[in-house]
């Protein structure tokens, strides 16, 4: 592998590859998109969170021979969508478990037909109880999913927990709670679906993962492989939440196409989208340490609960990454996390940027200030001594064999924030101003990659071919979002040959052109397909050295020279590799034990915060964020991907709230859902410290989940800083510090005018 | 469509139209529709996200808040009208450079945002340009970059720069 400093592309600011077309207003997105003879689709949803249909009625002022409409009758195959579990229908069929499931689609060639169609269709229900919250799911005195409402639980256990409590000098408790929340990508969900008999099924659409949702369509229209094909358009943000709801609403313009023999366009828009798709999961975290004399921890006893919502979509896999980085990056001896995620009659919860890092981290930084005030030490020592070094072991006992800088970053965090400085300063402020100001901190890694054995079961195919004009195309399932896949592949595929940034170009990401690179999740693309690209590059020069004559040293223009030989001789210019696991990996699905990531990237994030006790806004002033994420291989796109994380984060800790009325998300517009604004977002100032990891393409580990899973701790122990008040969930908009501040009477009066 | 629909006449980055529609059609819709300028975007539907931001008569305003009639004799500006056929507009070649966009959705009307900006206020503080695209939403880039891009081609615009084209790579 080449990590030397004498890369000319990779770790070089070259302009994204498909910017050009983004800021002339040409990159085609899907709604940018007509077929000839296209319809628009529609769904019908539920009303209630949990019943029987009774009836299905259509009122008699509209002209329904003008519609196409589909139920789960008309389905070829199964009715499921493919995930994990098969427990989600693609068409609710006698039963809805969640406010806005769909129930019925329709569709007409004038879509401003379609609402006034929507709200004639009456369907009649026999309510059946439902379950709202973790703590009703749990009680199981109503069951809602399987036979005890739960989706999943995993219990991670190393060394000797209960034996740890006798010896403890301290024990601290606490209990801390997280909040859905709403990706609020900017392009809602959409695709558009064609239908064949010849051809089978054809979708275009905003999605991450091509090849879930081609295996979702092959159950639905129980198709062979080859009569369905994805494509997936320039996609408007997604952040997780276009990772599994593409394979739902790619099934229903697909059955209406196929019913009506037209295309079928089908956009939500903004409030349909809020109401009806994927969320964070919401949690509860309990946390029961065992410390020693020195400050050391002896025992970490912690109990996990996510809520699933009404089926188990990604649940299992969500909650595992929540268990697997619970205890945080601190060395334990003793751990135990009996970790949960229950069922309950709300939209499914689904995948969202950190996938259950971010709850996890939140509660477990959190409780290190709580800790560090109970036992009287500063929170900054508290973390230092119990860091995770080079070859010390995590709760599942993986064995850090890359370097872990912690301290480095630590101490580069405290001095880029002038944190001790600015904490003296508002100690000594605070005490005459009704604004009160405070320093916090996080600390905490992100695995990157699939959890546990999943690489390995993904088996990921990539690779690179040459096309007769001259282009080397990447040939990858891996899709652009925002987030630079095509500037990071295309660069690590030019370094690697030694050509130009412009000679390569990424192959449409089209299931019928490309081989199945894996999900375009888990901070994985970078690290994993960018080392697979590496690889096919390399293999394809020494192809080529060996069969077409390319020299040891070879110009540009040798290289295709060579690749036109070589195409002569055997037709096409094309090399592929697959997926190994580094050396030493294993990972024990039974016992939950091992090498749970192939690599972690690792982060100090620091707060700023003000705090006005009459309004009862906290702001955050200013934002620092020190990261090892492995080498860097685009500054001016890594800068980005952690900036806005970390807005994405103050806006998890402070302004967003999913607000739910007997299951449904009233607050399902952008004027009552907030989001963080030009005006929110404090300075956010942005350090790399660059470790190449060996196994990751060029020397990259993940980097995109990172960023989101500091800010809340960070913002939260800042806000204890200033008002002394510990607060233990989020999100905390100011009605929420309101309550907290007057139960512990540090409201100030507003003056009278 | 019905014949009964007024015709509206207005220009389009600087090309005359006229657009027979519904009067209360929405003026994003006539452009992304009608005139098949899908630069435009559609995010929120009600004013509040600004990517289907566009110039009109010298205002930024939210093209799905417009009814059509209302641009009658308007002049209007997209991004389509940003860049010449020779040159990118410095604002298109500072989000390129600064890392500006994401994924893209947004850009179009954060775009015509920090160009009725710029033209307002040529230099603006820091300040100025929170307050000036605080009504277009990024969930990209936490807005950053987009700061960062607004200043360089603040500065960009008042130094001749050998022309970057759209057509290149």
């Amino acid at each position: 592998m080449n990590t030397n400093a004498t890369n000319r592309i990779v770790g070089s600011p070259v302009p994204r590859k498909e910017g050009m077309d983004k800021l002339l207003g040409r990159a085609r997105y899907v709604d940018d998109i007509e077929r000839e003879g296209m319809w628009h689709g529609a769904t019908v949803r539920s009303s209630i969170p949990r019943g029987l249909i009774r009836s299905v009625g259509f009122d008699h002022r509209i002209d329904w021979t003008e519609f196409t409409i589909v139920t789960a009758a008309d389905i070829p195959g199964n009715n499921t969508i493919q995930l994990i579990v098969a427990d989600q229908p693609c068409l609710a069929d006698g039963m809805v478990n969640h406010c806005d499931e769909a129930i019925l689609l329709l569709a007409h060639p004038d879509k401003h037909k379609l609402r006034a169609a929507v709200n004639a269709v009456r369907v009649e229900y026999e309510a059946l109880p439902p379950v709202f919250t973790i703590e009703e799911s749990e009680r199981q005195n109503t069951i809602v999913w399987g036979a005890d409402n739960l989706l999943k639980s995993f219990l991670l256990e190393k060394g000797d927990v209960d034996s740890a409590w006798a010896r403890a000098a301290n024990i601290v408790e606490g209990e801390y709670r997280t909040g859905a929340q709403e990706h609020l990508y900017i392009e809602n969900n959409g695709v558009i679906a064609e239908w064949s008999a010849e051809n089978g099924v054809t979708v275009w659409g905003s999605l991450q993962c091509p090849f879930y949702v081609h295996r979702s369509l092959l159950a639905v229209f129980d198709l062979p492989e080859d009569k369905v094909r994805v494509i997936q358009t320039e996609t408007g943000g997604a952040f997780g939440g276009k990772e599994d709801y593409p394979s739902t609403l790619a099934a229903h313009a697909a059955l209406l196409a196929m019913k009506s023999g037209h295309p079928i366009k089908m956009i939500y828009d903004r409030m349909e989208d809020l109401a009806a798709t994927t969320k964070r999961h919401p949690s509860r975290i309990r946390h029961r340490t065992a410390l020693d004399k020195d400050g050391k921890l002896l025992a970490m006893d912690i109990d996990l609960a996510t809520d699933g919502g009404a089926y188990s979509t990604l649940s299992s896999t969500v909650l595992s990454r929540a268990t697997l980085h619970s205890p945080g990056p601190y060395v334990c001896a003793n751990v135990r996390v009996r970790s949960h995620s229950w069922a309950t009659n709300t939209v499914p919860y689904g995948a969202f940027r950190g996938f259950g890092a971010p709850q996890a981290i939140f509660a477990i930084e959190r409780h290190m200030d709580e800790i560090a005030a109970a036992i009287g030490l500063d929170p900054i020592e508290l973390r230092r001594r119990n860091f995770l070094h080079d070859g010390d072991t995590t709760a599942t006992e993986q064995v850090m064999r890359e370097p872990v800088i912690l301290d480095k970053l630590l101490v580069r965090a405290l001095r880029e924030s002038d944190y001790y400085a600015r904490r003296a300063q508002f100690s000594r402020d605070n005490a005459g101003s009704t604004i009160k100001r405070g320093m916090g901190i996080a600390a905490f890694y992100h695995g990157s990659g699939f959890t546990g054995s999943g690489e390995r079961y993904l088996n990921s195919l990539a690779g690179v071919d040459v096309t007769p004009e001259g282009r080397v195309r990447v040939l990858v399932s891996s899709t652009e979002f925002g987030q630079g896949t095509n500037t990071v592949l295309t660069q690590v595929a030019a370094e690697a040959i030694g050509i130009d940034y412009a000679d390569v170009v990424m192959a449409p990401p089209d299931t019928g052109v490309v081989p199945n690179s894996g999900p375009t999740v888990a901070s994985r693309t970078t690290m994993v397909v960018g080392r697979l690209i590496e690889r096919a590059c390399l293999q394809l020069v020494g192809l080529l050295q060996k069969s077409a004559g390319l020299n040891e040293h070879y110009s540009r223009e040798e290289f295709f020279a060579a690749c036109e030989r070589h195409r002569a001789t055997r037709g096409e210019v094309v090399s592929l590799c697959r997926y190994e696991a580094p050396p030493g990996i294993f990972w024990d699905d039974q016992k939950y034990r091992g090498e749970a990531y192939p690599a972690f990237a690792w982060s100090i994030q620091v707060a700023q915060v003000a705090v006005d006790t009459v309004t009862c806004c906290a702001e955050v002033e200013e934002f620092w964020s020190v990261q090892e994420v492995g080498r860097v291989i685009n500054p001016v796109l890594a800068g980005g991907q952690i900036e806005g994380g970390i807005a994405q984060g103050i806006g998890y800790a402070l302004y967003e709230k999913v607000l739910l009325q007997n299951g449904h998300m009233i607050n399902n517009q952008m004027t009552n859902y907030i989001m963080p604004t030009a005006e929110d977002v404090p300075p956010i100032h942005v350090f790399f410290e660059e470790i190449p990891f060996q196994h990751g393409g060029y020397g990259a580990k993940g980097i995109g989940e990172l960023p989101h899973d500091g800010p809340a701790p960070a913002i939260l122990n800042a806000i204890k800083d200033a008002t002394g008040v510990s607060l233990h969930a989020i999100p905390l908009l100011p009605e929420d510090l309101f309550a907290e501040l007057a139960a512990h009477e540090r409201l100030v009066e507003a003056p009278l005018p | 469509m019905s014949t009964r629909w007024p015709i509206v006449h207005f220009t389009v980055n600087g090309q005359s139209c006229a657009v027979q529609a519904p009067p209360m059609k929405r003026l994003l819709d006539v452009l992304r529709e009608d005139l098949r300028l899908t630069g435009t975007k559609e995010g929120c539907g009600e004013g509040e996200c600004g990517s289907c931001s566009v110039r009109m008569n010298g205002e930024l305003v939210n093209s799905c808040l417009i009814p059509v009639l209302q641009a009658e004799g308007a002049h209007i500006q997209t991004v389509e009208g940003l860049a010449t056929d020779s040159e990118l507009h410095p604002l298109q070649r500072a989000f390129l450079a600064c890392g500006g966009a994401q994924c893209g959705i947004c850009t179009p009307g954060m775009l015509m945002a920090a160009a009725q900006l710029l033209e307002c206020n040529p230099h603006p503080s820091l300040a100025e340009i929170r307050e000036g695209l605080a009504g277009n939403l990024c969930r990209c880039t936490g807005f950053i970059r987009i700061f960062e891009s607004v200043i360089a081609a603040a500065a960009d615009s008042t130094t001749p720069v050998s022309g970057q084209t759209a057509h290149a790579r």
